[in-house]
C-alpha cells in the first residue's frame, strides 16, 4: 500500500468522522458556571454568522396608531378578539399580518373572502383569528416563559403563511414488514434530535396532550421500589433535551451542571424558563392548534391528518432568545391586549367550543 | 541509528511452516491447512498463518455468531425498507432494539424485542462455546487457562449488561440495543437515568483499571522493545545469561522508580488490571438500579461530590411553586 493511497485512507477517514458527527473547531467557548465545573456555553463562529444574519431581520416597524376615535367593532362586523382596538389600530395589525404572514403577492383576499371582510368562509381567516387569541394569551399569561419581550406573529411566522419549523405525528420510518427491522421509533436520525439515534419523535411524546412525565432521574440515593422511568423512558427525555438544544443553539451546560442534571439548585435559570416553555408549547399545541383540526384542509394536515404543532424551534429558531430577544410587542401593543373572548368563540365548525383553560 | 529503530518488525526470519506439537488425542478434527506465509502480517506478527484448529466447540461458536450476526443485520436491512444504499448510508445508526419496558421478561412477539432476545441468546452462545474452546486448546497444549479466564471477566461484562441486570430490574428492556450509535445513546441515557455513574465507585475503579492497562501496556511494551538491541525479546538468553537485555529493563525501572516488576511478575501486574476493568465494572453495572438508584445523590449522602459556590441567582423547581402548570 502506497502511501499517498495511506494518506487519502486517513484522510477519507477524517471527512467521515467530522462530517458524521462533529464541527470543525476551532469554537468560541464562554464560561457560564462556576469555574471548573464545565458549565461552559459552546458557540461555532461558523454557524452563529449566518443565524444572527436570519435572526437579525427584523421588519421595518410601521408608524404606531392613535389611540381613541372610533372602536373597530362599531364599523366592522363579526369581531372577536381584537375588540377593544380602535379602526386605526386594526387596521396597522391586519396590514402586519398581511406582511409578516401572507405570501409575497398576497393581501387581504388571502384570509378575507372578497369584500365581505366579516365573512369566515375562509379557513385561514378562523385560523388567524384563533392565533390572534393565541398571541394575546401568551404575552398576557405565559410571561414566565416569554417575559416582556411578549411574541407577536413575526416570531413564528418570518413571512411565511406557515411557520417554517412545525411539526406533525410521524408515521415512523418505512417498515419492509411487520416481521422484522421494527426500529422502536428510534434510528432515524434527523436534524431536530442533533442526528443522534435516539427516538426521532420526543413531540408527539412531551409536547401534545397526555405529555409524557419529562422527568427521569431517581430522586433519592436508593431505589424505592417504585420507579416509573426506564432507560427507554430516558432516551425519549434525552431526545427532546436535544431538540431544545438545537432549537435554542445552546449546548446542555445552558441550563444544567452535567454532574446532575436534575438538581435545580446547580442548574442555570435559564432552566426554569426552559420549564415554562415546555407548559407553554403544550398549551399551544392543546389549546389553540389541535381544536383547529376541523378548520384546516387536509393539504395543511401531516400524514396522519392532525394540524401543524409547535415545539421549541417554532419561535426560537436555532437562537436562545427568539430574534435575539428583540421585543417586537413594543412596537405593537395591540398585540397585548385582554383575551376575554376566548370563551365564548367556537371553532371553525361552528360546533365545539375552544377551550380557554391554561 | 536507522537500524535499530524497530517498532516494526524489520527482519522476518523465514524457516519451514511448523504445524506445532502433535495433539494430545485423534478426535474426528484435524488441524486444517499446512500453513503459508504472508510478508505484511509478518511485519506485525508472525509470517506463518495456519494450520488452523476449528473443531466442534469452534464451528458450534462460529454459528451461533453468524446467526447472532444475521439476525440483527437482516432487522437492520428490514428497518430501512431493504435498502442497501440506505442500509450502508445509515449503518451506524440502525439497530435491533430490545422489547419495551412494559414487556417485562415475558417472551415478546419477534417483531417487539423477540428478535433482540434472540440473536442475545445466540450471541452469548457463541461467546460461551467459544470460551470454552480457548479453556480446551489451552488445555491441548498444555498451558494455563488464563486467557479464558480473562476473556470470562469481558463476558461477565457483557452478561450483565445484556441479561443478568435487566432480569434483576425485571424487564428485558433495560437491555442494550444491538447498533454502533444506538447503544453508545443506551450507556449515556443509563448514565443519565441512574443519577451520573461517575460516582459510582465500581464505574471509578474500572476505569483506573482500564487506564492503568493501558499505562502497564505502554511501559512493558517500551521496555522491552528498549531492550531487544540486547536480545532483551528473546527468552531462551535471559535464561542462560545474566546482564543481558532482561536484566537492563529490570534495572531500567530499579532505578527509575526504586522497584521493578520481575520478567513474569509484570505479565501478572497486566493480567489483572485487564481482567479487573470489566470485573468490577460489570459489579458496577449490576449495582445500578437494583441497589443504588443516583449514584450523584449516594456520593453526595456519603460527603465524595464536593459542593460548589452559588453563581446563579436561587434557582427552584417551577414545579414546587404554588399554581405552577404541570
Amino acid at each position: 500500500m502506497s502511501s499517498a493511497t495511506l494518506r487519502n485512507l486517513s484522510l477519507a477517514a477524517l471527512v467521515m468522522l467530522v462530517a458524521s458527527a462533529c464541527e470543525r473547531p476551532p469554537v468560541d467557548v464562554v464560561q457560564h458556571g462556576y469555574r471548573g465545573t464545565g458549565m461552559d456555553l459552546v458557540y461555532n463562529p461558523r454557524i452563529e454568522g449566518p443565524l444572527a444574519a436570519a435572526n437579525q431581520a427584523i421588519p421595518a416597524v410601521s408608524p404606531p396608531a392613535e389611540p381613541g376615535g372610533v372602536p373597530a367593532t362599531a364599523v366592522y362586523k363579526n369581531i372577536q378578539v381584537l375588540t377593544d382596538l380602535n379602526v386605526a389600530q386594526l387596521t396597522r395589525v391586519m396590514l402586519a399580518i398581511t406582511a409578516w404572514v401572507a405570501p409575497p403577492g398576497e393581501s387581504c383576499n388571502y384570509c378575507h373572502s372578497g369584500a365581505d371582510l366579516a365573512s369566515d368562509d375562509n379557513y385561514r381567516k378562523v385560523v388567524s383569528r384563533q392565533m390572534l387569541r393565541m398571541v394575546r394569551h401568551l404575552n398576557s399569561d405565559w410571561q414566565s416563559h416569554v417575559a416582556g419581550t411578549g411574541v407577536t406573529c413575526y416570531t413564528c411566522h418570518r413571512g411565511n403563511d406557515v411557520p417554517q419549523f412545525v411539526w406533525y405525528k410521524d408515521p415512523g420510518p418505512l417498515g419492509a414488514s411487520d416481521m422484522m427491522g421494527n426500529r422502536d421509533g428510534h434510528n432515524a436520525p434527523t436534524s431536530q434530535i442533533g442526528y443522534t439515534a435516539l427516538p426521532s419523535d420526543p413531540f408527539e411524546q412531551f409536547l401534545a396532550n397526555h405529555p409524557a412525565n419529562v422527568r427521569v432521574v431517581a430522586t433519592a440515593a436508593l431505589p424505592d421500589g417504585n420507579a416509573s422511568s426506564s432507560i427507554k423512558t430516558t432516551e425519549q427525555t434525552y431526545a427532546l433535551m436535544m431538540h431544545i438544544s438545537q432549537a435554542l443553539g445552546v449546548n446542555c451546560t445552558y441550563c444544567h451542571n452535567t454532574r446532575s442534571f436534575t438538581s435545580w439548585d446547580s442548574s442555570s435559570p435559564q432552566r426554569a424558563a426552559a420549564w415554562y416553555g415546555i407548559r407553554m408549547v403544550r398549551d399551544v399545541n392543546e389549546n389553540y392548534l389541535e381544536p383547529l383540526t376541523s378548520t384546516f384542509p387536509a393539504n395543511r394536515k401531516g400524514p396522519l391528518a392532525d394540524v401543524a404543532k409547535v415545539n421549541c424551534q417554532t419561535c426560537h429558531q436555532g437562537v436562545f432568545k427568539p430574534l435575539y430577544g428583540v421585543s417586537m410587542l413594543k412596537d405593537y401593543p395591540e398585540l397585548s391586549g385582554a383575551v376575554h373572548a376566548a370563551a365564548t368563540t367556537e371553532s371553525a365548525d361552528g360546533k365545539t367550543p375552544v377551550a380557554s383553560s391554561h | 541509528m536507522a537500524e535499530y529503530q524497530n517498532i516494526f518488525t524489520r527482519i522476518q526470519v523465514r524457516a519451514p511452516a511448523y504445524p506445532g506439537t502433535p495433539l494430545p488425542w485423534q478426535g474426528i478434527w484435524k488441524r486444517s491447512g499446512k500453513g503459508f506465509f504472508s510478508y505484511w502480517l509478518g511485519r506485525f506478527g508472525d509470517a506463518q498463518i495456519g494450520p488452523l484448529y476449528l473443531g466442534t466447540l469452534g464451528l458450534a461458536s462460529l454459528l451461533c455468531g453468524f446467526i447472532a450476526f444475521e439476525i440483527i443485520g437482516f432487522n437492520m436491512l428490514a428497518s430501512v425498507n431493504w435498502n442497501w444504499a440506505q442500509f450502508i448510508r445509515q449503518l451506524p445508526w440502525l439497530a435491533l432494539e430490545p422489547p419495551a419496558p412494559s414487556n417485562g421478561l415475558h417472551l415478546p412477539p419477534l417483531n417487539q424485542g423477540g428478535w433482540w432476545l434472540m440473536a442475545g441468546f445466540f450471541m452469548t452462545s457463541s461467546l460461551l462455546l467459544w470460551w470454552a474452546r480457548m479453556y480446551r486448546r489451552a488445555r491441548a497444549l498444555g498451558m494455563g487457562t488464563h486467557v479464558a479466564w480473562a476473556f470470562a471477566a469481558a463476558i461477565w461484562l457483557c452478561l450483565v449488561l445484556g441479561i443478568i441486570r435487566p432480569v434483576l430490574m425485571g424487564s428485558f428492556g433495560e437491555g442494550v440495543p444491538f447498533g454502533i450509535f444506538p447503544h453508545l445513546d443506551w450507556t449515556a441515557a443509563f448514565s443519565i437515568r441512574y443519577g451520573n455513574l461517575f460516582y459510582n465507585p465500581f464505574h471509578m475503579l474500572s476505569i483506573a483499571f482500564l487506564y492503568g492497562s493501558a499505562l502497564l501496556f505502554a511501559m512493558h511494551g517500551a521496555t522491552i522493545l528498549a531492550v531487544s538491541r540486547y536480545g532483551g525479546d528473546r527468552e531462551l538468553e535471559q535464561i542462560v545469561d545474566r546482564g543481558t537485555g532482561g536484566e537492563r529493563a529490570a534495572l531500567f525501572w530499579r532505578w527509575t522508580m526504586g522497584f521493578n516488576a520481575t520478567v513474569e511478575s509484570i505479565h501478572r501486574w497486566a493480567w489483572w488490571f485487564a481482567v479487573l476493568c470489566p470485573l468490577v465494572g460489570g459489579i458496577g453495572i449490576l449495582l445500578t438500579g437494583t441497589v443504588v438508584d443516583n449514584w450523584f445523590l449516594w456520593a453526595v449522602k456519603h460527603g465524595m461530590a464536593p459542593a460548589y459556590p452559588q453563581v446563579f441567582p436561587a434557582v427552584v423547581d417551577p414545579a414546587t411553586l404554588p399554581g405552577a402548570p404541570q
